[in-house]
């Protein structure tokens, strides 16, 4: 077992890194976290006593903007992966940028819409759709708000002499999974809170 | 492998014999308690018919896991006792038995059908619509203690609740504040009184007497003195008490009592209870006591309604239920005294 | 014998404690699982004494109706969450590694992680009793009672943030266990040759996976009932205390099988071993285990049949609920067959494993009783539950890792517990457990209902109610002759063999204890029963080479770092926000640290 164990060492029964199989196991338990979140807001649907109402606060045109930045972080970070499987570091580092400035962007969005709801007269405790919009959507955010930190963890190493390292595209495209499940996650949600309605 | 010959033989009986000890010494002791011994709160003594429909399925249900727990302790000990280590002896290698595990998955599968056919059929009665004719009851749970109302008879009444024999009953319940359970195990399983949900129960009683009930779903600090008491009789009876309990409160001129009356008032029991036919007496927190002393009991059916427990609990009500809403007034004996003796003239 | 030599500078001899700290080797974090898990089961044991007591007269008035809603409010979380699943923890982490033929988990700091945060955890749940009170709304939490109106006290908070630290703790270790039994099997180890007790933890760890998040969300829901002003539960304001029993028990349930299961496993591997022969069905047990896992989400209603959930549904989760039943009914046939014709040793271990067959079938059968909706209306809520649900989990999963204990002793300390006194502690805990819940069976059909602290007497509960009580005192007895024979044990010289029983699978091809780095030589798998094949066929183990390059992870202090901001985040929840969020800045700086630091 001498000089070999590093072979030994990087063997995996399924051929997937440890660290990816943990990330997909990870978002199968976000999945049922999401899930619980998501059907506490349709229980809840129609059973606010007073208002505002959803369709008294909900502004379409705006969130499908915010959506649409999302969607493109998607884009951005697939295109950071494919940088860091090709070793085009250039590009996996401005991807990275870009992909970390599209989901604050998004969360910008988020912070308007919660103040301008909050304007509206809608918080947390005004009745069921305040409390289940809110925890649900915050939860998400809050998720995207890791995701951001974990990208911005992921350009600063990159930053660094030998970017990464060998796993570079591991670590990457292990990010890159997250990313696209908070993306995902985020498209059921406009669809089941704010088109379904309507 | 294992032993053999007579070593075979006496193994299997002692097994047996070990196997049938237990089982009939459990099954004396279940029976004892469900029914020889005290039938005040027996699941196995039902008084309805529903109930006895429920203990039916229940009795079946009992043989077939009975007859489950007698093989599966039966083969253990013979096992144990055959197959004991002995020098020599070879342990017979083999990895299982395709026929025989598919035979024994059968085994649960008919047990599981058998239980599911009356279970089923069962649930869509009871869980269905009450009969035309029955007598409707609104139970509301608070913490910690029962009211009873029967609409259609003007009655409202608390911890006592009176029914007739031999007619349905449908009885719909709410609470106030926390989840409580409305169970009286010999007229009727338990259903939960859920705040914002009106939970129906049904069930026809089928024999007068005086039944037990206790909540049953964990609601705080008092939870075990929640308990109430259900008296099923003659439709006569019924009626005679149901007209007594519709009327407003006796009055009298007794000095003693009306004594009492106003130190009602004075010590602000009027704040919390309502007693029919007199006005200030409105309160909506606490139980009505318009006829408080008509009652068997008192305090969510854990004292008796005797002069000296009505007095206990007038002194210190956090004492006798941890937690009550009625809090010590601090009342002295004189006060007490008067008290009592105006509810006990509320009968 | 070969040492390990880990890469430079991370063998020097760190002393006692700080070892202990830092440590990320999967045994040592098992050992720190078993002794502190062990230690919550003797204050669950201490609380559950409590009660018995003040139950053992009616009209009892040692404890209060205050304190005794704590205590059996604390017992049961205490032995679920800081006893029985701690303990199963203890032994996936050290047989993991050792049943499957690798050096660690697949991510040992990660496993430290996990044990630390549970610790925290443990700890602001059982320190409660001295912050103000423990939660005292049964393990269930029901909404209204556990929202602020009818919960004053911060008692029902160090409910919500004991839980959601202690799964945060129960996922990093579930996924932790899952990758390292899909990803780090030995070769030649496919699926089908894993050990039962592999099967049996990979369906527990995918239990937790996919139930925690739900709970943690409807502990979410409460705090911000409790804390925020929302109304998620409460009824007045179009909320609904319904939703939160779905989603405690859509967590719950699966719950069950998450304790139960690893006792499963345990005496799937004593039962042979012991019986000298393979297991009888293997593939059975397996996808029996993985039904049970799978139908588990599918019954939670059954823990509602009372609610008014309406004839529909009734059926429904009676039928699967009564199907449930069919897998476990196919493993008691087959442990049973495994005994049949064997050369059985009986030795403590066994004992404990042959028990467990009887008393598991009892609390299966009540169970299935109870999934009769019509029968559950006299059961639930009642000493009948009590004994079902105490034969699952003392006769079964108390049982097993008892089992577990003796079978496994030798392996990980080198030492055999004393036979003599460990039959002595098995039929002390054996008759104890039987006095004490089988009389709740009969309490249960004369009607006295859970969790009340005074009863009357004159109901037919006077008699049962003593018998429980000395019961409890007998079990706990026993468990006190093992606490002593473990010390007793502990002071002899480390003597055992490797493979004292005879035993099957790749823990048993490692000296007792194994080194740090478990296997010389990572063993090739050709049969189920490696072992056992390698005897038959004449196959020598492998041969040690001269000099060992293995490389270890070295020790790091990071995960410490981590769950103490777990920790201050929590103590946040409970005390004031801001401190959360300097919590939630020690865990970025720990996950920072730890993401830079050198791992080989």
């Amino acid at each position: 077992m001498a000089a070999g164990t590093h072979e030994v060492e990087h063997h995996t029964s399924l051929g997937v890194d440890n660290r990816k199989l943990l990330m997909w196991i990870f978002l199968a338990s976000e999945c049922l976290f999401f899930g619980t979140l998501i059907s506490t807001y349709l229980i809840f649907k129609g059973q606010s006593l007073v208002g505002p109402f959803p369709e008294d606060v909900l502004d379409i045109p705006l969130t499908s903007l915010s959506t649409f930045v999302l969607l493109m972080s998607s884009l951005t970070m697939v295109l950071a992966v494919y940088g860091a499987q090709h070793g085009r570091l250039g590009m996996m580092k401005a991807m990275l940028l870009a992909t970390i400035l599209l989901g604050l962007v998004f969360l910008g969005f988020q912070v308007y819409e919660f103040r301008h709801f909050g304007h509206l007269g809608l918080n947390l405790t005004t009745n069921q759709f305040g409390a289940s919009f809110f925890v649900a959507t915050g939860f998400h955010g809050l998720h995207v708000g890791v995701g951001v930190l974990y990208l911005i963890s992921l350009l600063f190493g990159s930053m660094r002499r030998n970017g990464l390292g060998s796993e570079r595209a591991l670590w990457v495209d292990t990010a890159g999974l997250y990313w696209h499940f908070v993306d995902i996650v985020w498209i059921v949600i406009f669809t089941v809170v704010y088109l379904i309605p309507h | 492998m294992g032993r053999s010959g007579p070593g075979r033989i006496i193994a299997i009986v002692v097994a047996l014999l070990i196997t049938a000890a237990i089982s009939a010494l459990l099954w004396l002791w279940f029976y004892d308690s469900a029914f020889l011994g005290v039938d005040a709160m027996s699941t196995f003594e039902p008084a309805s018919e529903n109930a006895q429909r429920v203990q039916d399925i229940y009795i079946l249900i009992f043989w077939l896991a009975g007859a489950v727990f007698v093989g599966v302790l039966a083969l253990t000990l013979i096992f144990s006792f055959m197959y004991r280590e002995k020098p020599g002896a070879e342990a017979l290698q083999l990895h299982g038995n395709s026929r025989l595990e598919v035979l024994w998955t059968f085994i649960p599968v008919i047990i599981v059908v058998v239980m599911a056919v009356p279970t089923f059929d069962l649930i869509v009665d009871i869980e269905g619509e009450a009969p035309e004719d029955a007598l409707e009851v609104i139970a509301t749970g608070h913490q910690w203690w029962f009211e009873f109302e029967i609409p259609e008879l003007g009655v409202v009444t608390a911890n006592e609740l009176h029914l007739p024999v031999d007619r349905p009953v449908n009885i719909t319940l709410h609470s106030v504040d926390v989840i409580h359970s409305f169970w009286v195990p010999r007229l009727m399983g338990k259903k939960d009184m859920v705040p914002g949900h009106a939970n129906e129960m049904w069930f026809t009683p089928t024999e007068v007497g005086e039944f037990r009930g206790q909540c049953a779903e964990f609601c705080g600090l008092s939870h075990a003195n929640m308990r109430f008491r259900v008296f099923v009789q003659s439709e006569s009876d019924f009626q005679a008490w149901a007209a007594a309990q519709a009327a407003d409160a006796a009055t009298s001129e007794d000095e003693a009592i009306v004594a009492g009356a106003e130190q009602f008032t004075q010590s602000g029991c009027i704040g919390c209870h309502v007693v029919r036919g007199n006005p200030l007496a409105a309160g909506q927190v606490g139980p009505d006591l318009t006829h408080v002393g008509s009652r068997a009991t008192i305090a969510s059916a854990t004292l008796p309604n005797t002069t000296e427990d009505l007095a206990a609990w007038l002194r210190n009500p956090p004492a006798v239920k941890p937690g009550s809403l009625m809090p010590n007034l601090n009342l002295n004996e004189e006060q007490i005294d008067r008290l009592v003796t105006y509810l006990e003239s509320l009968e | 014998m070969a040492t390990a030599v880990g890469t430079a500078g991370h063998v020097e001899e760190r002393s006692g404690i700080w070892t202990w700290l830092t440590t990320v080797d999967h045994k040592k974090i098992a050992a720190l699982y078993g002794v502190t898990g062990f230690t919550f089961f003797l204050i669950g044991g201490i609380e559950a004494l409590m009660v018995r007591t003040q139950l053992a007269v009616p009209e009892g008035s040692v404890i209060d109706a205050d304190l005794y809603n704590q205590l059996f409010s604390t017992h049961a979380l205490t032995m679920i969450f800081l006893a029985i699943m701690p303990l199963g923890v203890a032994f996936f982490n050290y047989f993991i590694p050792l049943q499957i033929g690798a050096r660690d988990v697949a991510f040992p700091r990660l496993n430290a992680l996990s044990y630390w945060v549970f610790l925290a955890g443990g700890v602001i749940l059982t320190g409660s009793f001295f912050m103000g009170g423990a939660p005292d709304g049964g393990w269930f939490g029901y909404a209204p009672l556990s929202d602020r109106a009818y919960s004053v006290g911060s008692n029902m908070d160090f409910y919500v943030v004991s839980l959601l630290i202690l799964g945060v703790s129960s996922l990093m270790g579930s996924l932790n266990f899952a990758v390292t039994i899909i990803n780090m099997r030995a070769p030649g180890m496919t699926m089908m040759r894993l050990p039962v007790y592999m099967w049996m933890t990979l369906v527990v760890a995918f239990l937790l996976i996919l139930s925690l998040p739900v709970l943690t969300v409807g502990l979410i829901q409460l705090y911000f009932d409790r804390n925020f002003g929302t109304n998620f539960f409460t009824p007045e304001t179009g909320g609904d205390p319904i939703l939160w029993q779905h989603i405690f028990w859509i967590f719950g349930h699966p719950e069950v099988y998450v304790l139960i299961l690893p006792s499963m496993g345990i005496i799937s591997e004593v039962l042979p071993v012991m019986s000298r022969k393979p297991l009888f069905g293997y593939a059975a047990i397996v996808f029996a285990g993985a039904a049970i896992g799978v139908l588990g989400f599918g019954v939670w209603s059954h823990h509602m049949f009372t609610t008014g959930l309406g004839t529909v549904p009734q059926v429904v989760f009676s039928a699967s609920t009564m199907a449930i039943g069919i897998p476990t009914g196919i493993k008691i046939f087959n442990w049973l067959g495994t005994m049949y014709g064997g050369n059985i040793r009986f030795n403590t271990a066994m004992y404990f494993a042959v028990s467990f067959i009887v008393l598991f079938t009892i609390g299966g059968i009540s169970g299935v009783m109870h999934a009769s909706p019509p029968v559950d209306t006299q059961h639930q809520d009642s000493y009948f539950v009590v004994a079902h649900l105490h034969y699952v989990l003392f006769g079964g999963a108390i049982m097993g890792i008892f089992s577990g204990i003796f079978y496994w002793f030798p392996k990980i300390t080198g030492r055999f517990l004393d036979e003599a006194w460990g039959k002595v502690s098995f039929w002390l805990i054996f008759i104890g457990m039987n006095m004490t819940f089988f009389p709740m069976h009969f309490l249960g059909v004369s009607g006295m209902p859970r969790r009340i602290y005074t009863y009357e007497s004159g109901l037919g509960w006077d008699t049962w109610n003593l018998v429980a009580t000395i019961g409890a005192y007998t079990l706990a007895f026993g468990v006190l002759v093992f606490v002593i024979n473990f010390f007793k044990t502990m002071r002899q010289p480390a003597t055992a063999p490797a493979d004292p029983w005879g035993g099957a699978t790749l823990e048993w091809a490692t000296t007792s204890p194994p080194p740090e780095h478990n296997f010389d030589v990572v063993p090739e798998v050709r049969d189920r029963d490696p072992l056992w094949y390698n005897r038959d066929h004449n196959i020598a183990p492998p041969e040690t080479p001269e000099h060992l390059h293995i490389h270890l992870p070295p020790p790091s202090y990071f995960p410490l770092v981590v769950a103490m901001g777990v920790a201050l985040v929590g103590v946040g929840l409970l005390a004031h926000l801001a401190l959360a969020f300097v919590g939630a800045a020690v865990v970025v700086y720990g996950i920072w640290g730890w993401a830079l630091e050198p791992t080989s």
